[in-house]
């Protein structure tokens, strides 16, 4: 059975243009969308943006037009920034890789473009430092398009991640370009209002204004009405673990977790049986069979407690421990805990200890429970999205998969 | 370049004092103790808070490394596909745990998370350089190349 299901907005010049090479991009319309935007009025384009739904592709799925009327709206503001989520830290996710070092440009169109909507001369790119081929690539593209006058007065420049994964959290992310540690902020004040050196600044991620150039290109209507109504257009996603296809796929957003897997992914390795997946990277639940004929918008993965994230499904067959699996997730988060905050600081650790316990055979019911219970205040009281999300895997799998915690108890 | 000289390209630009560790980590794959209070006049702030930042992202680390830098991937994608033998494998041919560097300065050994090849995993970098779809079985040859 084929897979005629693909359909490629973000990545419509992947491997169809030389990425180093303006010129290229030039000859298939690129930068057209630009030049039309420029033409326009700063607030139709942000009402264009408004119109065709588009959610932000970066994890939390928040209206990217609705995000940018609140900073186009600020007129007393001496500088505003357009920045960029190039972070791509949650496991299993290498979709903005693509975007960057495929199509350099489109980003880079993308941002002049919203750059023009609110008002902004200036740019960042923050790049997690585990991508210096991407890191690369923009730098080039960024300095070719400046040389031939592209950007106009729109400045754009790039900056270097340090392996820090809480710095995919916008404040964090901000914190960083600004040079300290990367801890997330208090909010509000919410970055659209007082962002970077505490100027209005919009940040989004890299396959979000990757899809602007198109809908600028065919008009809001044309992408509204592509895939699913509250979360239209296509989304990126990229497998890996026990399916055979593990490589990246974009499709609109009302196919199904199945057909991604199976009709795509073309099932599980060494003709094992399906256990689980676990979609939206390190922080995403991880969910059995019957889910899996979900469509993958947004809003239907928020119904079975799941997020969409960022689009990576990692596959586990039948023999996966998912103790084992939830043990190594745990660690990461007591790793990346960036530990201003008490229920994440100490909330990690102890979720991960208690793994350790359980794999090692030394829990009990009880101690199920009080994890629990922890899980529960994390979701509730973390400061920012890291500790909220943390106990996800955990929580998911005691719920679908209890078999493997009963047999250790 | 010496430690000034890099520092002072950055002593300008608007949240250098990253993108001065950053250009220091690029030139010796390490932030020298040296380096702190350097970093702290330039920027005009506390030694504390430089030795804070630096010490916040796992990219930099204070003190020494070893001539190359080999990072082995732990998150579950990589984990799922044995991640642990492969990082078994190369302490024993280094003889050193992760965390250390080998008495002749050559190999510093360190874990990390997804560096975003996890469609080809296990994967570990070498000087950031990823190797992926590894063996154990395929570490010797490998880490013969950089020594
Ligand atoms: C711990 C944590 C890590 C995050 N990592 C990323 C990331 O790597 N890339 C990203 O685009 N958004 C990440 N986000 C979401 C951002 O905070 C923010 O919502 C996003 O950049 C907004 O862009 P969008 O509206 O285009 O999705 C992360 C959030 C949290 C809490
Ligand atoms: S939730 Fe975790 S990562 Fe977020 S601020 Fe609190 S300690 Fe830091
Ligand atoms: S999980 Fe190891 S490279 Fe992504």
């Amino acid at each position: 059975m084929g897979f005629n299901k693909e359909k490629r907005i973000v990545l419509r010049h992947y491997g169809l243009v030389n990425p180093t090479s303006t010129e290229d991009y030039v000859n298939k319309g690129g930068y057209d969308a630009l030049k039309k935007a420029k033409a326009m009025q700063p607030m139709d384009v942000v009402e264009e943006v408004k119109k065709s739904n588009i959610r932000g592709r970066g994890g939390a799925g928040f209206p990217t037009g609705l995000k940018w009327s609140f900073t186009a709206k600020i007129t007393d503001a001496d500088q505003k920034y357009v920045v960029c989520n190039a972070d791509e830290g949650e496991p299993g996710t290498y979709k903005d890789r693509l975007v960057m070092e495929g199509v350099p440009h489109q980003l880079i169109e993308g941002m002049a473009i919203a750059g023009h909507a609110i008002g902004a001369t200036k740019g960042y790119i923050y790049c997690r430092g585990e991508y210096p081929n991407s890191q690369k690539a923009l730098r080039q593209a960024i300095a070719d398009a400046k040389a031939k006058g592209i950007l106009g007065d729109f400045d754009l420049e790039v900056r270097s991640g340090a392996f820090a994964y809480v710095c995919g959290e916008e404040t964090a992310l901000i914190e960083s370009i600004e040079g300290h540690r990367g801890e997330p902020r208090y909010k509000p004040p919410y970055p659209g209002v007082a962002g970077l050196w505490g100027k209005p600044t919009i940040v989004n991620n890299v396959e979000t204004y990757a899809n602007i150039p198109a809908i600028i290109e065919n008009g809001a209507d044309w992408f509204a009405g592509i895939g699913a109504g509250n979360y239209p257009g296509t989304k990126v996603f990229t497998l890996s673990g026990d399916v055979v296809n593990k490589t990246f796929v974009e499709v609109p957003t009302d196919v199904t977790l199945r057909e991604i897997i199976f009709d795509f992914g073309g099932g599980i390795v060494d003709g094992k049986r399906f256990k689980a997946v676990q979609v939206g990277g390190n922080s995403g639940g991880i969910i059995p069979e019957e889910l899996l004929d979900t469509p993958i918008d947004f809003d239907a993965m928020s119904n079975i407690g799941m997020t969409l994230g960022t689009g990576a499904v990692f596959v586990m067959d039948e023999t996966r421990d998912m103790v084992d699996v939830v043990k190594c997730m745990m660690k990461f988060f007591e790793h990346e805990s960036c530990g201003k905050c008490t229920p994440c600081r100490e909330g990690t650790f102890r979720l991960f200890k208690g793994m350790c316990k359980i794999a090692n055979g030394e829990a009990n019911a009880n101690d199920l429970a009080t994890m629990e219970t922890l899980a529960r205040v994390m979701n509730k009281t973390a400061l920012c999205g890291l500790g909220q999300a943390a106990p996800t895997p955990f929580q998911t799998t005691v719920r679908y998969f209890a078999a493997d915690y009963q047999k250790r108890l | 370049m010496t430690l000034d000289a890099i520092i002072s390209q950055y002593r300008d630009v608007e949240g250098g004092l990253i993108e001065a560790l950053h250009a220091i980590d690029n030139e010796y794959r390490c932030i020298p103790e040296s380096a702190l209070s350097k970093l702290a006049e330039a920027f005009d702030v506390p030694v504390a808070k430089v030795y804070g930042v630096a010490t916040f992202y796992a990219k930099f680390k204070v003190g020494e490394r070893g001539s190359n830098l080999i990072r082995v991937c732990e998150s579950a994608p990589c984990h799922n596909a044995g991640a642990a033998l492969v990082l078994a494998a190369i302490e024993s041919n280094l003889g050193i745990k992760a965390g250390e560097t080998t008495a002749d300065g050559r190999f510093t050994l360190e874990l990390t998370e997804c560096v975003g090849c996890c469609n080809e995993s296990p994967t570990i970098t070498i000087n950031e350089v990823p190797y992926t779809k590894l063996t154990p079985e395929k570490v010797p040859e490998l880490l013969s190349k950089f020594r």
